[in-house]
């Protein structure tokens, strides 16, 4: 059989980072399960105190960056699929990849905007 | 049985008009898992990010944030973002055990679905009872 090797195996990486990020979802969301559990609810002491903290913070933007990262995958594979003209899908995929890479910007705001 | 033994059939029909498609029960999973997410994208991540800003400005802003959420509008939004949520996670986690060969024949597939769109509207429940 002869194959047409496309890409530089894209696809696999894109399907593997999928599923890490998820699981960095899925532990971080746990995390604040617990953390809520623990309490017995999340009042603003907790709250701002949990985002004072250094690890915290560094847990959380990693969190955010899996989101966006995992956010992207998705969405990209939304347009791939329905969206068939090159230029609108071109044109999504690059909306797309400029909201995330600005929501990025807004979360490093916010988390290192609190530390104030 | 081999492809070669089996009996010609007559062309069936293929629905590919939304309305008239039977998706069976993993389908229904499948689809609501990109729904969620594409809500999640689109709604889900910004209010986030708005949430978590806002709230942690000051104790009064965090009360009147909280205070905005008794909003009957925005209770609802809030839980059908938290449905699509608790959907996509445990949807998700099913796909991933699916990735390492866990309960892939029919009937399992078939009983984790349910158990995911279950589980994922029970504790939707849940959490809106006690919001409300």
């Amino acid at each position: 059989m002869k194959r047409v090797v496309v890409g530089a195996h894209y696809g696999l990486k894109d399907w593997l980072a999928q599923r890490v990020t998820a699981i960095v979802l899925v532990v971080y969301t746990l995390l604040w399960l617990a953390i809520a559990v623990d309490h017995g609810g999340i009042d603003y002491p907790l709250w701002r105190g949990l985002f004072a903290n250094g690890a915290f913070r560094v847990a959380t933007l990693l969190f955010w960056l899996a989101l966006l990262w995992h956010a992207w995958i998705g969405v990209r594979d939304i347009w791939m699929d329905y969206i068939k003209p090159t230029a609108l899908r071109l044109t999504l995929e690059v909306l797309t990849v400029l909201s995330l890479v600005g929501y990025a910007g807004w979360a490093v705001e916010i988390l290192w905007g609190a530390a104030k | 049985m081999p492809a070669l033994e089996r009996p010609v059939t007559r062309p069936r029909p293929v629905y590919l008009n939304l309305v008239r498609i039977r998706l069976p029960l993993p389908g229904i999973v499948s689809i609501l898992h990109r729904l969620s997410g594409a809500a999640l994208y689109l709604i889900g991540l910004p209010l986030l990010l708005f949430g978590v800003q806002r709230s942690l400005a000051s104790p009064e802003a965090f009360d009147s944030f909280r205070g905005a959420l008794s909003n009957p509008l925005a209770k609802i939004v809030l839980i059908g973002l938290v449905w699509a949520y608790l959907h996509h996670f445990f949807a998700g986690i099913r796909f991933l055990l699916l990735d390492v060969q866990q309960g892939i024949e029919l009937k399992p597939t078939r009983i984790s679905s349910i158990v995911v769109l279950f589980v994922s509207l029970a504790l939707t429940l849940f959490v809106g009872v006690r919001l409300w």
